[in-house]
């Protein structure tokens, strides 16, 4: 069977699990950027982990099934509807074939996912589905999706279950205030004391150059570098180091002035100070930020991120058991 | 051959709950990047269960790893014990040398820098002319030929898929330096030799860059369709530790070369070479020569 988009939406890619060991080429790990979200929507429709699924950021596409599917819709708060009629999220329901998918705007959240019985059947590319757009390979043709793209999908291994819901205890929360777990470290040192303290107190609100690769913070006090005789090749601004790797969620502050919390379709490396790192258990909700929607930088030591990660991997398993 | 020390000591940080962030020096030089390398393969070959990624860069590397599977603290001190354990031996590396064709002073960065004037150091004159100028070349002619005459390292590849950085392998002081544009570019050519700070690169996909435009190549080296011999095997060409020597070549050639490219016949010459970073040292210009002989060699 297959899928066509009538509509394209905002950026539409197809995502998996991701892209893992080729970070040090400069291929990042790409996929879902709110991997829960993806998760819960391929356990709704009894996909096995991995399978790929669309991800849809800021407006929803609309789409048509050229065949009988099972389907899903986690993430963003949206009302999907099928034919004109109103769907549950979080829940699996059967399309038929001619039937069309569409969305209201996003209330909540900034990315949807759209599940499938069978995945979505892009070719396998270093081992992934999921759309790098900077390489322009992986997904359909390594682009985000457009009007009158077909998109195939595989055979379900099972029979998928339809009305399979996710416990209301057990959903997403989505806020437009979010706080954000950051362990500080990396070139953290280089930053005056003032600046450590205004960082941590600041409210920040998401910048309109925020994507994939990236989130750009604004309205914070601009940040200052202790001054230093620049090391050789580092270049002479005071937020320069040496090219480096990024860590996935590392912060770096251009000239002091705007944080950017690199994600999944990470640049790998670069030549700006980071002054610490978004903890794992937190990266989920950047992506579910829009424009604007404010942040607050909370400080965490390794322990505490590691607990964070422990009960997000705990919330998961329940999560998956429920939709067994 | 003047070269700043390596402290014995690099400086071992966390990127959140799965990364370590190792800085060997916090300045670039050779022998750091080489320490950097040492590790990596180490850690590679211990395939340590848990570690997702290895990424050697020029004077520092990172690990990604599952903290689920080694804890943060156990994997600092697994790279810490590899720190103390590798030895002058595994300061010499199995690598490549490969010859990169280059149209210095070709039309396409020639209109790019034209239409980014504004954000340049120096306005009136091309990012050749600038570099030639600042380090104290008399003409373009002899600022290209002390880019190309000796070879330089990739000591990183990233920033985008499979962008390499490049190092010269000549002693610090005559090492081409060129400042970065004051403010970035939205566009560089595909295949663009660029140069920042004191990193030579070549853009391996169209889009924004701040480095000084010295030329382009006609051989591809990031192509997802795998089109040509030597991007078979992966689409990205170019690895940490791999040497490249740059070949001034003139518009007939390049043109010759894209039509080889377009055919999906062209080879980028290249062959295996053992880098010993000791006797590199010891006289740098004369061990540039061995390598080339190995290049050109039969």
């Amino acid at each position: 069977m297959a899928i066509e988009l009538l509509k394209p939406g905002l950026a539409t890619t197809v995502q998996d699990a991701g892209r893992p060991g080729y970070y040090h080429l400069g291929i990042p790990l790409s996929g879902a950027m709110d991997q829960e979200s993806y998760q819960l929507a391929n356990w709704l429709v009894g996909n096995p982990d991995g399978a790929a699924v669309l991800e849809c950021t800021l407006m929803a596409p609309e789409l048509r099934f050229d065949a009988d599917a099972v389907v899903a819709v986690t993430g963003a708060q949206t009302t999907p509807k099928l034919n004109g009629i109103e769907m549950a999220r979080n829940t699996s329901f059967a399309a038929k074939a001619g039937d069309r998918l569409t969305f209201d705007f996003f209330k909540l959240g900034a990315r949807l996912y759209i599940a499938v019985a069978g995945g979505i059947d892009v070719p396998l590319v270093l081992g992934s589905r999921s759309t790098y757009a900077l390489g322009a390979f992986g997904g359909l043709q390594g682009r985000k999706l457009v009007a009158g793209d077909v998109l195939p999908v595989g055979q379900a291994k099972s029979t998928p279950v339809i009305g399979k819901t996710l416990p209301d205890t057990l959903r997403l929360r989505l806020s437009k205030e979010v706080q954000l777990r950051v362990l500080p470290g990396l070139y953290f040192h280089r930053l005056q004391k003032e600046s450590v303290q205004s960082f941590f107190a600041d409210t920040w609100r998401v910048a309109p150059e925020a994507d994939r690769i990236g989130y750009r913070y604004k309205g914070g006090t601009a940040l200052k570098f202790h001054d230093r005789a620049p090391p050789f090749g580092a270049g002479s601004d005071p937020s320069n180091i040496v090219d480096a790797g990024y860590p996935y969620g590392s912060i770096q502050v251009p000239a002091g002035r705007e944080p950017i919390i690199l994600h999944r379709d990470a640049v790998s490396g670069g030549g700006y100070a980071m002054l610490g790192t978004v903890i794992s258990a937190d990266m989920d909700l950047i992506a579910q930020m829009q424009p604007n929607h404010s942040a607050r930088f909370v400080r965490v030591d390794m322990d505490e991120a590691l607990a964070a990660r422990a009960e997000r991997r705990q919330r998961l398993a329940l999560q998956r058991q429920a939709l067994n | 051959m003047s070269l700043p020390p390596v402290s014995s000591k690099a400086r071992y940080t966390f990127g959140g709950d799965e990364h370590v962030f190792v800085e060997i020096s916090e300045s670039m030089s050779l022998p750091a990047f080489f320490k950097g390398m040492a590790i990596c393969s180490e850690l590679k070959k211990r395939a340590v269960p848990g570690v997702t990624e290895i990424c050697p860069a020029n004077a520092s590397y990172q690990v990604r790893f599952d903290p689920d599977v080694i804890a943060p603290e156990a994997m600092m001190r697994c790279l810490q014990d590899i720190e103390l354990s590798v030895g002058d031996a595994q300061m010499d590396l199995q690598t490549r040398i490969v010859e990169v064709p280059v149209l210095y002073n070709d039309p396409w960065t020639y209109e790019t820098l034209m239409r980014f004037r504004e954000r340049h150091q120096d306005p009136t004159s091309t990012d050749l002319e600038y570099a030639a100028r600042i380090n104290h070349f008399k003409t373009v002619d002899e600022f290209i030929q002390a880019h190309s005459s000796s070879p330089w390292f990739v000591s990183m590849v990233g920033f985008v898929a499979g962008l390499p950085f490049l190092f010269q392998m000549v002693e610090q002081e005559r090492q081409l330096e060129v400042p970065k544009y004051l403010s970035p570019r939205t566009d560089t050519p595909k295949l663009t030799l660029g140069h920042g700070g004191c990193f030579s690169c070549i853009y391996s996909v169209r889009g924004a860059g701040g480095y000084q435009m010295f030329g382009v190549t006609p051989a591809p080296i990031f192509d997802p369709t795998q089109n040509l011999p030597y991007l078979k095997d992966l689409m990205v060409f170019f690895k940490p530790g791999d040497i490249v020597k740059w070949k001034p070549i003139d518009r007939p050639e390049y043109d010759r070369i894209v039509k080889e490219v377009e055919a999906g016949t062209y080879q980028l010459p290249m062959r295996p070479v053992t880098f010993s970073l000791k006797a590199f040292l010891t006289n740098p210009d004369s061990y540039n020569q061995e390598l080339l002989q190995v290049l050109h060699g039969n």
